[in-house]
């Protein structure tokens, strides 16, 4: 969560330069839903993510450096520089990719899982939506499915509050996602996002049902966007004493620090945890800043190419 | 008929606002076309804000004009979105679906190629369904893969389907207020990148018929056809040459269906020589409908074979170094036009 935080904040600044090119959604505020989730997960689970994926590609375990040299656009970056920030994946460490098409995840997510269940991986999938994308129909398509082949997956719908700028109680008809899940005949939880326990808690019951072949669960978790839609966004929606408010009382940082076991860990070690991640990125952003842009060679790699 | 300088985005909106002034049957439909329609914040309402007004800010102050019956936020849905403004466009209304990035298209294709497309035919005439479907195209500014494609080729395959591709904010106005009019389904594709451009736009609503090429620069040795945004890259490559003696004709078709076949013929005819540049793909796009046009009906004409001007067959890259290399540019355009003038 520290690292997350350390990212997205540094990225709010380095956004500011200039230097950043295309699109940048990010995850502060959200920390405790990634983490919490993908505290549960190995290496050979998948995750499907959504277009404010950096949270879950950090959670999930895919290397700072990487993520942020391919944000910058450059050579070293995980996907080579031909993602960007919409579009980071890492397959060696089961991150299928944020998605810059809402509701992309899900039925990419069922894939996923189908592997794992045909081939006896003993896998789990784990599918990241908002609650703009539980409006999708192929989320609801992928729900069915998950239920009809008994899927090992979760679907996490990450309720923010807002799909881009259009409040979720405008958008969602019902305001209670996680209850269209008996629809389907799965079960479903309900957990307050921005308590990393409580998801970790859901999160594990789900995760061992799916991996016991016991099929899929929902996860609705509530918590809050501290920056914008985009970087750039005026937020006009919202004022900044609301965000001032949420910043303060919905922090999942701050919330995790008052309820961790200060007999296991000590305040002093959570700054040092929080120090370690500003050095990490510092360190992250100024390798993407001075790496190499990808040889114009490259355009025509990775793809069919015979004319 | 008084004109001012706008820009495309301007454009684009003085048209949707004079088209709904005029009939009260044209209505808007899409994400975030006000944004910020909540109660989260409950000074929303009372203040009249639009915190958005389409995910770039071209319909921002059409809700506050015309309220939330006739500017309609919808969830993220694009399947329900164009199936319902198919239903709305076949039972009284004008419906104007906003859907952001064209390249969310691929979820709600069905609406759109299966039925909307399809109604007039297959009712045996008996349908009109007075649709505009409005998107961004175009790559440029490093929104990757997902957020940069131009598929009007692909829209342009299926019949039914009307396919306008403005170059400029004059034509943008003009076209927009013909699409909105017409009662087939129009797919209105603004490519991103032109937004900021400026042009004289007459102040009161005036219509361009579709199917009537625009030639941007006249010439005599060269012809190139381009579309949206590679209409400037090749103007700017046609004063280029200018210099250097070579007299090139650029023809912007304006709409890819229907495509003005004669006035590409015409020019082609006079100049012998054609370069077509396409920004939407390098394999069965449409340079490759207008290069079969040329061959069926114009080959005795032709002084050498004809060269298209295309990005690799790719999806768009993310960086921007690479993303330059991938779109086609001005430079490119020379060197075909050199390369036929040379041959």
């Amino acid at each position: 969560m520290s690292r997350i935080r350390a990212f997205e904040d540094r990225l709010h600044e380095e956004n500011a330069t200039g230097d950043i090119p295309g699109f940048i959604h990010l995850y502060s505020g959200q920390e405790a839903i990634a983490v919490g989730v993908c505290e549960n997960l190995r290496d050979t689970d998948h995750i499907g993510s959504t277009h404010r994926g950096h949270g879950h590609c950090i959670a999930k375990g895919c290397d700072i450096h990487g993520m942020m040299a391919e944000i910058f656009g450059k050579e070293d970056g995980l996907c080579h520089g031909k993602g960007g920030s919409m579009h980071i994946a890492d397959l060696s460490v089961g991150m299928l990719g944020a998605n810059a098409i809402v509701g992309g995840a899900p039925s990419l997510a069922i894939g996923a899982a189908l592997s794992a269940k045909i081939l006896g991986t003993d896998g789990v999938a784990v599918s990241f939506t908002g609650d703009g994308g539980s409006n999708q129909g192929t989320t609801l398509e992928a729900m069915n499915m998950a239920v009809v082949l008994k899927l090992p997956i979760v679907f996490v719908i990450e309720n923010n509050g807002y799909g881009e700028a259009t409040g979720t109680d405008y958008a969602v008809g019902a305001p209670d996602i996680a209850a269209r899940a008996a629809a389907f005949g799965m079960p479903a939880a309900k957990v307050d996002g921005t308590d990393f326990f409580a998801v970790h808690e859901a999160a594990r019951e789900a995760v061992e049902r799916a991996r016991a072949g016991g099929g899929p669960t929902t996860i609705e978790a509530r918590a809050h966007r501290f920056y914008g839609h985009f970087e750039g966004d005026a937020q006009l929606y919202r004022t900044p004493e609301q965000v001032a408010e949420l910043r303060r009382t919905q922090d999942p940082l701050v919330i995790f620090r008052a309820k961790v076991d200060r007999r296991k860990v000590s305040v002093k070690e959570l700054d040092e945890i929080d120090e370690e991640s500003r050095a990490l990125v510092d360190e992250a952003v100024g390798r993407a800043r001075a790496a190499a842009y990808p040889p114009i060679e490259h355009l025509l790699t990775d793809v069919y190419v015979s004319y | 008929m008084s004109t001012s300088k706008k820009t495309y985005r301007e454009a684009v909106k003085e048209a949707l606002a004079q088209e709904m002034r005029r009939d009260p049957a044209v209505v808007q439909i899409g994400e975030d076309l006000r944004g910020g329609h909540a109660g989260t914040n409950p000074d929303l309402e009372e203040k009249k804000i639009e915190a958005f007004g389409g995910v770039l800010g071209v319909t921002k102050g059409l809700w506050g004009e015309f309220g939330s019956d006739r500017v309609i936020d919808t969830p993220i849905t694009e399947s329900a979105i164009v199936g319902m403004a198919a239903g709305a466009a076949l039972t009284g209304l004008r419906p104007v679906a906003e859907l952001m990035f064209m390249d969310f298209f691929g979820v709600c294709y069905d609406a759109l190629y299966n039925q909307a497309a399809k109604f007039r035919y297959m009712f045996g005439g008996k349908a009109r369904t007075p649709l505009v479907l409005r998107g961004m195209i175009g790559a440029g500014f490093s929104a990757a893969a997902q957020h940069s494609q131009s598929p009007y080729h692909v829209f342009a395959s299926v019949p039914g389907l009307k396919v306008v591709v403005p170059s400029n904010a004059h034509d943008a106005k003009g076209l927009l207020i013909q699409a909105v009019r017409d009662d087939d389904p129009v797919v209105f594709c603004e490519h991103k990148t032109l937004y900021d451009t400026t042009d004289e736009v007459p102040d009161e609503p005036y219509t361009i018929p579709f199917g009537v090429a625009n030639y941007t620069r006249q010439g005599t040795d060269v012809t190139v056809v381009a579309l949206s945004a590679m209409v400037n890259a090749a103007n700017e490559a046609a004063d280029k040459l200018a210099a250097e003696g070579i007299s090139v004709e650029v023809v912007d078709p304006r709409t890819v269906s229907p495509l003005d076949e004669e006035g590409i013929l015409e020019s082609v005819a006079a100049t012998g020589r054609v370069v077509i540049v396409d920004e939407s793909a390098a394999r069965c796009g449409f340079g490759h409908d207008v290069a079969a046009l040329i061959a069926a009906k114009a080959l005795d004409s032709l002084r050498a074979p004809v060269e298209l001007v295309t990005p690799p067959h790719t999806p768009v890259p993310f960086s921007p170094v690479l993303e330059k290399a991938w779109l086609p540019d001005a430079a490119r355009i020379e060197t075909a036009v050199r390369k036929l003038v040379t041959a």
